[in-house]
């Protein structure tokens, strides 16, 4: 049950990130990866990692994506941009992701015919996440945060107002 | 008890009701709206009006479903939809009496949470699916208000979190027998609800659809089942805040005499009424004002209340 459940998703998830790379539209792309994200989501919980399936939801789907929805709601794209993405996605274009991906893929099917050991049913709860971040992995928490707060400060100064505007003529 | 699923009966059950009273709310709404501003309200169809909503709705289903030309069709269908279905899969935590409810899930809070952030998309998307720049500038102050007071309503209900040490919301239930978390958490239950109003995109907080600067904001170009649609979605919303607002502050079920059931059903009325009148009684902010707000004041007053609420834990603990 719980295998079918998984590849059922996995192929939602599969599906929905090709048809996110293929769009032309770029809203429609970036509703497939939403739901390229959710799937992902699913996977999560399936494997019994709560945590990080809501998570997954809160901040990918539910805050990073809202984010780029907005910006491209903002350029304003019509039928140009999508003739312009027509003539870049060639076919050509395709072959050296493909091969990659491809050995990927290879190394995956390697690993489950040998035997690999996933485990399934084992259920991570939040306090054994929080224990983790905050025992073994304080430094990367702590690195993290620097980089987040240098963003924040970056992000603050470029969006500063110019003060000294000189206005010819006018009353400033 | 970890994601069990409940009776087929009582699944239905719940589904049922909380349409019921959502469509319901259309006739509670205007008639308290009247009583508040000395009218009679809509109390021409059946006894006290209560027919309304049939009408309402067979007037709705008859109308012209029209989708413009201009619109980028497909997301123009799917927005609507997105709300509705994800305020409904938001009642599927929530615990309404002990043994009663869809899923007992170790992070129902969190999944509150998720639902809630993603029933945003339904208005940017049909803001963006509209075509039209009215819709356009309501989508935008939709996400950007959603993605701001998401922050603080994450950060509000963590002092619940802390003093029931759970994010299970029946095990948030049970921790509140001796006292409701609105005594210890005051100052996180003002910032929860201003942020679960901007979250619910109620009036005073409605920016997205402001009707006197933006016409219908997000949903002008819609019409019959569609408009409906987001309309039955946003009085799930309000049903869907009360009860969590009942969950974590006011002792869900928890109550002398009264069965369980019949004390969440009665906070949960208050509180949708108090959302009512809150839209009768407020003026809109402008919206440079909400967004300030939220960062400047409930983001430090948040963080606040977390830190104090942390060293009392502690201290009590050590």
């Amino acid at each position: 049950m719980e295998l079918i459940l998984f590849y059922l998703t996995s192929a939602v998830a599969l599906f929905a990130t090709v048809m996110m790379i293929t769009r032309l539209n770029a809203v429609h792309g970036l509703l497939y990866l939403i739901l390229s994200l959710l799937s992902v989501g699913v996977i999560f919980f399936l494997l019994g990692a709560h945590f990080a399936a809501v998570l997954e939801v809160i901040i990918y789907a539910g805050a990073i994506m809202v984010l780029f929805v907005f910006v491209i709601m903002m350029l304003n794209q019509g039928q140009k941009t999508i003739d312009q993405e027509n003539a870049w996605l060639q076919p050509g274009v395709w072959i050296l992701p493909s091969l990659m991906a491809l050995v990927l893929l290879v190394e995956m099917a390697v690993i489950v015919v040998l035997g690999g050991n996933a485990q399934t049913g084992h259920i991570v709860n939040s306090k054994q996440v929080g224990i983790a971040l905050y025992g073994p992995y304080l430094l990367a928490v702590e690195l993290a945060s620097m980089l987040l707060l240098a963003g924040l400060v970056g992000a603050y100064h470029l969006g500063k107002p110019i003060l000294k505007i000189t206005r010819p003529g006018g009353n400033s | 008890m970890n994601t069990g699923l409940g009776e087929a009966t009582d699944i239905i059950g719940i589904l049922v009701s909380v349409i019921f009273v959502s469509a319901m709310l259309i006739w509670v709404e205007r008639r308290l709206l009247a009583v508040w501003q000395d009218r009679l309200g809509p109390n021409r169809v059946g006894p006290l009006g209560l027919m309304q909503v049939v009408a309402d709705m067979i007037k709705m289903f008859f109308k012209e479903d029209w989708i413009p030309p201009f619109a980028d069709k497909l997301v123009f269908v799917l927005a609507p939809t997105i709300v509705f279905i994800t305020m409904l899969t938001g009642f599927a935590v929530i615990p309404f009496a002990p043994g009663l409810g869809i899923i007992d899930f170790n992070f129902g809070l969190l999944y509150f949470l998720a639902l809630s952030s993603l029933s945003v998309y339904s208005i940017v998307l049909a803001g963006y699916a509209s075509n039209n720049k009215y819709s356009l500038l309501g989508g935008l102050r939709a996400a950007a208000q959603t993605v701001s007071y998401e922050v603080f309503m994450g950060i509000s209900i963590m002092g619940v979190v802390m003093l029931s040490g759970t994010f299970n919301l029946r095990e948030i239930v049970e921790a509140q027998r001796d006292v409701w978390f609105i005594i210890p958490q005051f100052f996180g239950f003002i910032i929860f609800l201003i942020a679960i109003i901007a979250e619910s995109r109620r009036a005073p907080l409605d920016l997205p659809e402001a009707e006197q600067e933006l016409v219908g904001g997000f949903h002008t170009e819609y019409s019959g089942m569609k408009f409906g649609m987001f309309f039955v979605g946003e009085y799930l919303g309000i049903t869907l805040s009360s009860a969590i607002i009942v969950t974590l502050f006011f002792g869900g079920w928890l109550g002398p005499w009264l069965p369980p059931l019949a004390w969440f059903c009665l906070k949960t009325a208050i509180g949708i009424m108090f959302f009512i009148l809150l839209r009768g009684g407020l003026p809109r902010p402008r919206y440079d004002q909400l967004m300030a707000f939220g960062w400047k004041v409930l983001l430090p007053a948040g963080l606040l209340n977390l830190l104090v609420t942390g060293a009392m834990v502690l201290s009590l603990q050590g």
